[in-house]
């Protein structure tokens, strides 16, 4: 064969490497000195105990139960809404309607929100027009609002994806749609929901700016759900930005943020594995 | 147990249905697509405990036809089919009547096996539980009924909980017979049941709808002459025609294979056409 290809092959393959590793020199940068700065300084009391001096002292107790809340609600009300809507989606509207359509674009719209829009949003309906005030609730239902529309497509992605033939042998066996979907269908999806709530996990937890304007930043126990309650993302962005000397404690409750993301990513999979296992057997 | 399988006697045994009575029957049956008709017209008669064999040239809405007997057409997207289908004298296509109970009636196999990705054990239980078989009992002796019956039980007996996609083409077409034959249908509807078979595999799937005879009404639709030639009683040719499927001819096996008067039957069974 003559050079030239040999050339563009080689010149190719080092272009695809180094993008690769210039992304990841970014990430790995970032986590490492994460990692080296937050984790290295990093005790049980830190996690245990309330802040003090606005928080360059003492640790993250009453901020890490506000994050947890607010998470917990955002999820409680996004997954089943977000499976109930990418059910309709896939199995109820064909892909053709106007309907399925209109929907589908005002998500995708929707997704590409800056989550500031979500705040202000969040504000005026949640804490106005409901009388919610500045509250876990509050934030928990807009960043709800603001997750459900990645966590829909991924979801529908996951349903669309099981083999049209499932559908039509349960179908030929005369199996109702309800059982169809239940027994076949939504073990088999579950990859894609897995996903949709990783994601929607990642942004619910990073999220600052859809949370100061709903969640407020009051960095004390909150009593209830109707309390004001600082997110973890929001400490971070606080003692960084607003509060000198307080950058050693924005690095360990960063360190706490990114060990936070990675339990639930891999606890959601190991359950949704272990769930699957147990309702399907693929080879 | 395995050689028990193949049915040698097939092709002497084939014209047993000497008094046959009708079961389904199709009226001005028209199938269209977007408007546009996939067959037309199409006027058969298919007899009870018989094998009818459908064959004809590719796209010419033999699969079509087939998923109009037990109302697969419904779920076809842009699917539009007017006349009716008489099932024991009622027209199944009328609105008021019970898809479920339908579908329990009239069984299907596809053409690429599709179990279910459960194990072996739940590809049987799962649908004799959602037609109410709630007995884990008796549901499970009519797995082993069943398994025994399309010759799969030594095979499978000591791995019940396997996946089912783990078994071989072969197998896994047997468990899909098994599957439908599971819910006690009258008619099975079969869409190329061997095709996507290897040969070994496929002359024991074949066998055993040979065995199947006179107890189930079976439809199959077939792209494979010699096979339609062995084992159908009666056979239905369709053909293009203003790029529609239209039913050319409808008779006794032997009348379509050896002895048709039609030039288009007489030219396809040939070769010549098709």
């Amino acid at each position: 064969m003559n050079k030239k290809p040999q050339l563009q092959d080689r010149f190719l393959t080092l272009l695809v490497y180094g993008s690769v590793i210039s992304v990841s020199w970014v990430l790995f940068l970032v986590l490492f000195d994460i990692c080296v700065t937050g984790g290295g300084s990093l005790n049980l009391e830190f996690l245990f105990s309330e802040p003090t001096s606005a928080g360059r002292t003492g640790g993250i107790a009453p901020i890490l139960m506000s994050t947890l809340f607010i998470l917990l609600i955002t999820m409680m009300v996004s997954l089943p809404l977000g499976l109930g809507s990418a059910i309709l989606l896939s199995e109820f509207s064909s892909e053709e309607k106007l309907f399925g359509r209109l929907v589908r674009r005002s998500l995708d719209v929707l997704a590409g929100v800056p989550s500031i829009c979500f705040g202000l949003f969040g504000n005026a309906f949640f804490c106005k027009r409901l009388g919610l005030g500045f509250s876990i609730l509050s934030g928990g239902l807009t960043l709800a609002c603001m997750v459900l529309p990645i966590l829909i497509r991924s979801t529908e992605e996951g349903f669309r994806s099981v083999p049209k033939e499932y559908r039509l042998s349960a179908a030929a066996l005369g199996l109702s749609r309800i059982s169809t979907l239940w027994h076949l269908l939504l073990p088999a999806a579950i990859p894609g929901f897995l996903v949709g709530f990783v994601l929607g996990v990642g942004r619910a937890l990073a999220e600052t700016a859809a949370l100061i304007f709903t969640s407020g930043y009051v960095d004390r126990f909150p009593r209830s759900l109707m309390d004001s309650g600082r997110a973890l993302s929001i400490h971070i962005y606080d003692l960084s930005m607003n509060i000198s000397g307080g950058d050693e404690n924005a690095y360990r409750s960063a360190f706490v943020l990114v060990v936070l993301l990675l339990v639930i990513n891999f606890s959601a999979s190991w359950v949704s594995e272990r769930w699957l296992k147990r309702k399907i057997v693929l080879s | 147990m395995i050689e028990k399988d193949f049915n040698t006697q097939a092709f002497e045994s084939r014209s047993q249905c000497c008094d046959p009575q009708t079961q389904i029957e199709t009226r001005d049956l028209t199938l269209s697509y977007k408007g546009k008709p996939a067959f037309k017209n199409i006027n058969l008669t298919i007899n009870r405990g018989c094998i009818t064999a459908v064959v004809g040239p590719s796209g010419c809405g033999k699969t079509s036809f087939l998923n109009c007997l037990n109302r697969l057409s419904d779920l076809m997207p842009h699917c539009e089919v007017s006349g009716e289908v008489l099932f024991d004298s009622k027209n199944i296509h009328e609105k008021k009547y019970d898809v479920g109970l339908l579908r329990r009636r009239v069984g299907m196999i596809f053409q690429k096996p599709n179990p279910f990705p459960l194990s072996i054990k739940k590809n049987l239980l799962f649908p004799l539980k959602e037609h109410g078989v709630r007995d884990p009992k008796e549901a499970e002796a009519i797995m082993e009924q069943v398994l025994m019956h399309v010759g799969l039980w030594n095979e499978v007996k000591d791995r019940l909980d396997a996946a089912a996609l783990s078994l071989s083409g072969g197998q896994q077409q047997r468990l899909c017979i098994a599957r439908a034959l599971a819910l006690k249908p009258e008619v099975l509807l079969m869409d190329e049941p061997c095709s996507a078979l290897d040969p070994i595999s496929g002359s024991k799937v074949e066998g055993l709808i040979t065995q199947l005879q006179g107890a189930y009404t079976i439809v199959i639709v077939t792209h494979n002459l010699a096979q339609a030639k062995r084992i159908a009683n009666f056979a239905a040719l369709f053909w293009f025609q203003e790029e529609a499927g239209v039913l050319v001819e409808q008779g006794t096996a032997l009348q379509i294979f050896d002895s048709s008067k039609n030039e288009i039957t007489r030219a396809y069974i040939q070769g010549v056409r098709g």
